[in-house]
């Protein structure tokens, strides 16, 4: 039986996050997400030039908030960001290291741009992985805060966030002056998404250095909408809508443990099984979905999770190498 | 959309002009403008005046293409004049056109094969333009037939359903726009359509209101490639929403200026 293939004129832009010494910076490598020419893994009509990456999230400030079950395998290194980080990568093999600036929030530590600034240099100094960082999501905090981490990291050619329709400019600034890619992030619609690349370019920005946030849900938590929200990113980019032509990344730790399925402890939901297991699976279903759906960066928080989704991604990428 | 520039065309003065003087340079800003302006081919036609037309249009042809590479929409009645625009045209042309009627089917088809061209097929034939869109499909299936001989694709094939001066047989207006939806159903993948858009409003008032309106019309009845004035930004404009009411892009509230951006080169 003959194959019916879609024949895509578009692509999706690629980005390269990180720098070396020979560009500045003193990542030891840089990651490069985007590229496809189809749609996810249908590899007979497209292609996967680089694969999905996993981010692995580690905040500046002991996460009080996580369930045990997520604190425990970090029990050693939460409220040191420097020694976290090098745990996702020695440990997880993270591809990138995903720094949330939480302890500014002005409802927790209320922290500055000073101490940003260090905790930031710290996490630098102590990995060779390519850096994400954003904010605590308080906007006016946010504005404070990010552009003087971009500054402290200039050249590094982090991933900074998160930029959004109503508070992108002082972000974007950022990304102009010291060399950093933008996370845009729409609240799961495809018209502010595109608005937004469009904004972000107008101050000068390049579109290669733009990475959709679509804004996704757990599993159970409208994933549905997500995944169509993802398709229809696709769908713009392979059909050459330049301004969708980005690649995606996904929350999905943040997400997943979140939903009731994963925090629940055994004691108050014993017919769900061992909150343990329970929160990983979320994590990863949730995670394998929007994978599916077509995100090139995953941020992760639990390291089984994340290990479990690497083998996950390897095996996808190995049939598909086995089959064309 | 494909958008194909009507402007290098002998029926404007400048374009006789430069043409009795063999002077490039008004051809050239007129390629660089329309290509700039979102031209995906740009016509070439020497005018109906033109003492040795197969000098005429070799000659714009390279002219062209000395400033831009966007490909030439070879516009001509005259075969030996279309065959020396295919010599010296660089990448696919676009044939302007054959007619329904055996001969010109016989005399063209070849060419296009033999150059890799793609082909504008007019519906009509020797008795004149159809009054109505079933004898336009008719003539519009003969030529999908004709071409499959020569084994030209049907994705190749431009059929145009031969849109009138409304101020004067304006009965043909619909009769085109019901022939648009008609072709498309002639062919799997099918054949692509075509109109030269400002012949709609030859002698109206208004004309580029008349452009517009139908140019929207006629892509809601899934018009693939007009013929136009690139240059006329409210025309521009209308193909832009056009595609975002269609739903062939997705609505943001800039796209206007995106459009307008991308086309300003």
């Amino acid at each position: 039986m003959e194959v019916l293939k879609e024949h895509w004129t578009g692509k999706v832009r690629e980005v390269a996050i990180g720098a070396t010494r020979e560009r500045g910076g003193t990542r030891t490598h840089t990651v490069t997400v985007g590229g496809e020419t189809g749609l996810p893994f249908l590899h007979f009509e497209g292609e996967v030039p680089n694969p999905p990456r996993i981010a692995m999230e580690i905040w500046d400030t002991s996460p009080e908030e996580w369930p045990e079950a997520l604190r425990e395998p970090w029990a050693d290194v939460l409220g040191d960001p420097a020694a976290w980080a090098r745990k996702c990568v020695d440990k997880c093999g993270a591809d990138l290291v995903m720094l949330r600036l939480a302890s500014c929030d002005p409802d927790r530590g209320n922290t500055g741009p000073a101490e940003a600034q260090a905790v930031v240099k710290s996490v630098l100094s102590a990995v060779g992985v390519p850096l994400i960082v954003i904010g605590c999501g308080d906007p006016e905090k946010d504005n404070e805060v990010v552009p003087a981490v971009g500054e402290a990291a200039a050249g590094e050619n982090c991933l900074i966030g998160i930029a959004k329709q109503e508070n992108y400019k002082s972000l974007v600034a950022t990304c102009m002056v010291n060399g950093h890619n933008i996370i845009a992030q729409s609240p799961l619609d495809i018209n502010i998404a595109k608005q937004l690349n469009i904004l972000i370019t107008e101050m000068g920005l390049a579109p290669e250095r733009i990475v959709i946030d679509p804004m996704s849900g757990a599993l159970g938590y409208g994933i549905e909408y997500c995944y169509s929200i993802m398709e229809r990113v696709r769908l713009g980019s392979l059909q050459g809508d330049k301004m969708l032509a980005m690649p995606v990344i996904v929350f999905v730790g943040q997400e997943a443990w979140r939903a009731k399925e994963a925090r629940e402890p055994d004691e108050t939901a014993p017919g769900w099984g061992p909150q343990r297991a329970r929160g990983v699976a979320w994590e990863l279903l949730t995670a394998t979905t929007l994978l599916q759906a077509g995100a090139d960066i995953f941020v992760m928080r639990h390291p089984d999770a994340a290990l479990a989704l690497r083998r996950h991604i390897d095996e996808l990428l190995m049939r598909e190498e086995g089959v064309a | 959309m494909i958008l194909i520039g009507e402007r290098i065309n002998g029926l404007f003065r400048d374009v006789a002009r430069a043409i009795a003087e063999r002077n490039p340079e008004p051809i050239h800003a007129l390629a660089v403008a329309q290509t700039k302006a979102g031209a995906h081919f740009l016509d070439v036609n020497t005018g109906p005046a033109v003492d040795e037309p197969e000098k005429v249009m070799g000659w714009l042809v390279r002219t062209v293409q000395e400033v831009v590479d966007t490909p030439i929409c070879i516009d001509t009645m005259n075969v030996k004049a279309l065959e020396a625009g295919l010599a010296a045209h660089r990448g696919r042309a676009l044939i302007n056109s054959t007619t329904g009627e055996r001969a010109k089917l016989d005399a063209i088809l070849p060419l296009a094969k033999e150059y890799g061209a793609q082909v504008i097929g007019l519906a009509m034939n020797e008795k004149g333009v159809p009054k109505d869109a079933n004898d336009r499909t008719a003539i519009a299936m003969e030529i999908v037939a004709a071409a499959d001989e020569y084994g030209i694709s049907p994705q190749d094939l431009y059929l145009d359903p031969l849109i009138l001066p409304v101020a004067v047989a304006q009965e043909h207006a619909p009769e085109v726009l019901e022939t648009l939806r008609q072709v498309r159903l002639l062919a799997d993948p099918p054949p692509r359509t075509v109109v030269g858009l400002s012949n709609v409003s030859q002698k109206s008032k208004n004309r580029s209101l008349v452009n517009r309106t139908f140019l929207a019309m006629a892509m809601a009845c899934g018009l693939d490639a007009a013929i136009l004035d690139v240059t006329d930004q409210d025309l521009m404009d209308v193909v832009a929403t056009a595609n975002i009411l269609l739903n062939k892009e997705v609505y943001c509230d800039s796209y206007l200026e995106v459009a307008r951006r991308a086309h300003a080169g």
